[in-house]
Parts: C-alpha cells; structure tokens; sequence
C-alpha cells in the first residue's frame, strides 16, 4: 500500500462531494420508487404535511424511514469494515466475511425461535450479544494470524465460521415454517418496511460507534505502522484492539439488528474510501461513513426497480455489487505476496 | 507416498494385500453395521432390535414395519449414498488441486449444485418428475465449477487462489439462492429452505433410487480412472515425462468430483464439511494411493454422515436436527485446526 498524503483542501473537498452525493441519493431513495414523489409533494411532507396527500403519507411513513436505515446502516457497516481492516491489517476483512454480521443474526433468530423473544429492545441486545461472540470467534482466528497464519488463511477461517453459523440459523429455521417468508427477507438482508421505532432504538449506540472510530482514529494510524513499530511509540496496541473489536460489535450488532445482514458492504467501501482519502484514517473514516450511506442508498433504490414492482432485498444486491469486488481484492492481494 | 516408476514408464503401486487398508475397511463396516442397528432401533420410538429386524423383513406390527421400511431404512441408506459421495468429491479435489482444504463446499461446487437444485424445486418440481432434480443440480455445480476454475486460473490454478475465489462466488451463488427464495411461492420456499440446510429428512426409497445411479455412475468412472488419479499426485512435470495425458485426466476427475458432489447436493442438501473431512481421515488410516484411500474414504463419508445423522435426530428428541448442523459444527473447527497446520505450505 502506498502512502498517500492529501492537502486538508482536497479532503474537505472530496468529503464534501461525498455529502452532495449523499444528499442526492437520499433525494433519489425518497422519490423513487414503484410510486414517483414529485419535489413539491417530497418537500410538503417536511413544511406543510397534509395526512389526506397519499405521496405524503408514503414519504413520512415508509420513504423517509428507510432512507435514514439506509443512510445509517450503509455507514456504520462500513466503518465497521474499515476498523476491522486496519485492526487486523487485512484487506478483505469486513462483518459478513469473518462472520460478525451471521453471528448476530444467527442470535437474533435464536431468541425468536427458540426463546420466543419479539420486544425490539431486547433483540437489539441479542444482537449486539451475538456479535460480541462472533467478534471474539474471529479475534482469536486473526490472533493465530500473529504466529503465521497469513491474512488470506484468516479469511478462509472466516468463511468456515461463516458456514458453521448460517447452517446453524438455517437449522434453527427449519423447525419453524410459519412465518418462514418473513424472516427469509430479514435474513438476506433488508430495510424495506423498517420500523422507525427500531432505527431510535439502536441509533444512539451507532451514534457511539462512530464518535468512537473518528476518536480513535489516530491511534490506527500508529497502528498501520506495524505492530513492533507501534509498541515501540508507546502504543498499547492489545487495548487499541479490544477498544476497535468493541465499536465493531455496537457498529455491526446495531446494522443487524436493524436490517440484517447485509454483506460486503464493509468491504468495498473502505477500499474506494481509500482510494479517494488515502491511508489517514482521520479522513478515511469520514469517508467511509458518507460513502457507505451513500452505496446503501443507491443500492436500495436499485434494488426496487430490478423485478417491479417487487423488490429485490438490498442484501442480495449489496452482495451481488461485492462478491467481484472480493475476488478482485483477493486475487490482487495473492499477485502482491 | 510409496509411488515408484519403473523403466517403461508405468507407476508402479505397491501390489497385494495391504493389511492396514483391510483393517480400516473391516473397521469401517463394523461400525456402519453398528450405525445401521442403532439407525433402525432408534428414534422416537425405539424398537428393540429384534422387532426391528422382523420389521424390516416385513413381519411384525404394522406401525413397525412402517417406521422401519419406510422412514428409517431409506434415510440409513441415504445417508451412506450422500456421505460416500462427497467424500469422493473431497478425496478427488483434495488430490487433483495438490490442496488438503480442498472440498466440494469450499470452493464453490455445492453452492452451484444449490442454485441448481433450488431452480428446479421453485420453477419445475411441480411438472417435472424429481429423478431430473440431480440433473439440474449437477449442471449448476459444472457451471460454478467451471466459472471458479476460470476466474483463478493465471498460469494455472493455484490452491489458495482457487479456494478464494471460490469464497467470493459462494456468496454470489447463495444471494442467488436467497434471492429464489424470497420470490418463490410460500410452499415451494419452505421446502427448498429444508432441503437446503443439509438434511435427509424424510428421505424415501423414491430419493434413494433417484440417487443410487449417479453414484454407481461416477463410482464405475472413478475406478477406470484411480490409476491417473496416482498419476495427479507426483505433480505435472514428472507425469508429462511419464507419458500421462495430465491436463485431460484432471478435468475428467474434477468432472467425477462436481458430478458425485452435484447429485449428492440434490438429494441431502448442503451437508457441510463432508468432502473435507472423511478424505482426510481416510488418508490418515491408509495414506494417499488412490486404489486404497477411495473405498476408504467412501467408507468413511458413508459412516460420518450415518453418524452425525442418527446423533442429530436422536439427541433432542422428538425435534430432528438437520445433519448439516452437525457436521459444520465438527467441520468448521477442523477446518481452521487444518488452516493452522499447513499455514506454511
């Protein structure tokens, strides 16, 4: 990886096309859709909402919610991404390739099925509980990286995990073929018909997770230097670690609770964040933050026209976007050892 | 590996008995024969072995021979089929690849067989008869096969590229899955989902029948090609000089291997972990000589999957756990324990 320094200039600007962008697509993920907002009624549902517009009713209660879970999920699973890459110093790392993202919904299905638990409040704390053992899972995988086991083994110990948890939901789900449907929407991952309520409950500890990153974010810096370099500047790198591991369970166990897993966003957007920022994590987490919200925007708007009037989870297009992206990383990853 | 070569440039295998390879088979039959007992005898109702037997015979109560004929019978053999298969599958990649984590799943073959086999449970089962259902399935295991192959290939397929790439297509393969799922009718979808968490749930002498074929097939072809499979294992340049067809014996095996893997896909679903473990034990009992690890490693397949099948239905009962659940649970820790031995290979 080559060190790219920016002038703050460049940064801001960048960053800020970023957020035009942002803004753009939430617009888009507003208006369109298998009904078309028009502006004035898009901009009446915020100044004068009138209940007996339909359009209006459709922004307030069903556009609108999902723009901001797009908006909030698309950066948090991305920055999630982000920490975990410059924790473990590993490209492909990301939630749903070392299996964070299927440990907490494997909890979270676990809980429905078996417990019978419904109350929002509770399933967000058994996904951030799931998330928190899957974390662990792959802390101890990425810690035998340490005497030898090189990144992309680490990633194919992820992916036994990640088998290991979806045949586990899947033979949590076998037992329970009411309401099968439902819970296969979630599961591929989806923020269409997300409750607001929901978003409200898991947003403060998203908030937490974020402020936390940019916090941090110095320190992953240090951290980037290599790990002997960075003990050797003072850095108590096993406390950066376990400190990053806990934003990426807020981060991830919150998005999951929210939409599912949705996968591999975690990993394209850190390296298109990279490619714009460079390597300073204290803009590159910015970046990662916009630029996430703003795939998952454009992801979700897609996803509703693909089988119109049916629409496609955003899961599996975020996945259809990503598996290339992956083999393009990994092979190039094989070429630089 | 024992493998000479002698002037006219034939491999020679150690010939005669090789009492170490008679003693796992001995072994292995004695323990499937205790797993068959034990499958027959036990479940929700356990019926003592002698009923059992006159049962499967065909004498005894009527709710006996039932149980026993109909559900318990199919699904011992079922299992046996489906295990041997993969366990062909992950003895001819782990060979053919030079790669111990070789294995029908983990390089993208079984989720092939998996978009396959959902297609046609969700557009054709309803019009078209159910012996097609391997057929579809094994078409979809060549298509990811080949498109895995393809995507690592840059002077030739190296291991890890493969299993890398094959991670990235497994993904796409199963949002494609998800994504037939979603869509599908109520019906269709729950039985496509069961089918797919890895389980001989409800097998029936009719999956039994549609199965045995294939693997008698593919078995048959194995056999004619055991010899080029020895031939794999020395490596490229000594095999060319010794006159072997490399590159066309490769492609015929790995065409064995997506084919066993595909039909064992169609009738048990994603068993995961199979492919990659029985091989693996097979080679620890009898070494790596084709001619003695295939029936081994058959054997073996056959045996775990019995196993794994009559714990997962019997030890929560009355619920029947999907035997795909429990060979991930073993599977998936061997894998990283087996990630972690060749880490420097």
């Amino acid at each position: 990886m080559e060190a790219r320094q920016k002038n703050a200039a460049a940064q801001v600007l960048g960053l800020a096309i970023g957020v035009v962008l942002l803004a753009a697509s939430a617009a888009a993920s507003i208006r369109f859709g298998f009904q078309t907002i028009s502006w004035s009624d898009m901009m009446g549902a915020f100044t004068h909402y009138r209940e007996d517009s339909m359009e209006q009713v459709i922004v307030r209660t069903a556009r609108l919610p999902r723009a901001l879970i797009a908006i909030s999920v698309g950066a948090s699973l991305a920055l999630a991404g982000a920490l975990m890459q410059a924790v473990t110093r590993n490209p492909l790392a990301s939630p749903s390739v070392l299996g964070i993202n299927q440990g907490a919904s494997f909890a979270i299905v676990l809980a429905i099925t078996v417990f019978g638990w419904s109350n929002g409040q509770m399933l967000v704390w058994v996904s951030f509980g799931g998330a928190f053992i899957a974390a662990a899972a792959a802390y101890v995988l990425g810690s035998l990286g340490r005497d030898g086991l090189s990144p992309l083994r680490v990633i194919l110990g992820g992916s036994a995990i990640v088998a290991l948890y979806s045949s586990a939901t899947q033979g949590l789900l076998v037992r329970n073929e009411n309401g099968l449907q439902d819970v296969m929407f979630w599961l591929a991952g989806s923020i269409a018909a997300r409750d607001l309520q929901l978003l409200a409950m898991v947003i403060p500890y998203m908030i937490i997770g974020w402020a936390a990153a940019m916090i941090l974010s110095p320190q992953l810096n240090i951290l980037a230097l290599g790990e002997e370099l960075a003990r050797g500047l003072g850095q108590r790198v096993g406390l950066i670690r376990l400190v990053a591991g806990f934003i990426v369970v807020l981060l991830a166990g919150g998005s999951v609770a929210v939409a599912g897993p949705i996968g591999l966003i975690g990993i394209i957007v850190p390296h298109i964040a990279r490619y714009l920022a460079g390597q300073d994590h204290r803009w590159l987490l910015p970046y990662c933050a916009v630029y996430g919200a703003v795939l998952l925007l454009l992801a979700d708007v897609l996803a509703r026209f693909i089988i119109m009037p049916e629409e496609v989870p955003v899961g599996i297009m975020t996945s259809v976007i990503g598996a290339p992206f992956f083999i393009y990383i990994a092979r190039r990853e094989l070429r630089n050892r | 590996m024992k493998l000479g070569t002698q002037g006219r440039g034939r491999v020679i295998v150690p010939q005669g008995i090789h009492l170490p390879t008679m003693r796992a088979i001995a072994a292995l039959l004695a323990a499937w024969l205790l797993l068959a007992i034990g499958s027959l005898v036990f479940g929700e109702q356990t019926i003592a072995f002698p009923r059992a037997w006159r049962s499967l015979l065909g004498r005894g109560a009527s709710d006996e021979i039932f149980i026993v004929q109909s559900l318990r019978a199919p699904r011992l053999l079922m299992a046996f089929l489906v295990g041997s298969s993969l366990a062909l599958s992950g003895a001819i990649l782990q060979a053919v690849i030079k790669n111990p984590l070789a294995a029908p799943d983990v390089i993208g073959i079984s989720g092939g067989a998996s978009v396959g086999a959902v297609a046609f449970i969700t557009y054709l089962s309803s019009h078209v008869s159910i012996h097609w259902m391997p057929v579809a399935s094994m078409i979809g295991a060549v298509a990811a096969a080949g498109l895995v192959y393809w995507l690592a290939w840059k002077d030739g397929a190296q291991p890890l590229r493969l299993v890398l790439v094959g991670i990235g297509i497994g993904s796409l393969l199963s949002a494609l899955t998800s994504f037939m799922l979603v869509f599908s009718p109520s019906y269709s979808a729950s039985s496509s989902y069961i089918w797919l968490t890895g389980t001989i749930y409800g097998s029936t002498w009719v999956e039994v029948t549609v199965l045995l074929p294939w693997v008698l097939l593919f078995g048959v072809l194995l056999y004619g090609f055991k010899g080029a499979m020895n031939v794999q294992l020395l490596g490229d340049e000594l095999a060319i000089g010794l006159g072997s067809r490399v590159q066309r014996n490769r492609m015929v095996l790995i065409l064995i291997s997506v084919g066993l893997a595909g039909a064992a896909v169609s009738m048990g679903g994603v068993i995961g972990f199979v492919g990659l473990i029985a091989p693996h034990i097979a080679r620890k009992l009898v070494g790596p000589v084709a001619h003695r690890l295939l029936p081994v490693a058959a054997l073996t397949g056959g045996v775990v999957v019995a196993f794994a099948d009559l714990v997962a239905r019997t030890i929560f009962l009355p619920l029947d756990i999907p035997v795909g659940v429990f060979t991930s649970g073993i599977g998936a820790p061997f894998f990283i324990y087996l990630l972690y031995r060749t880490r420097k290979q």
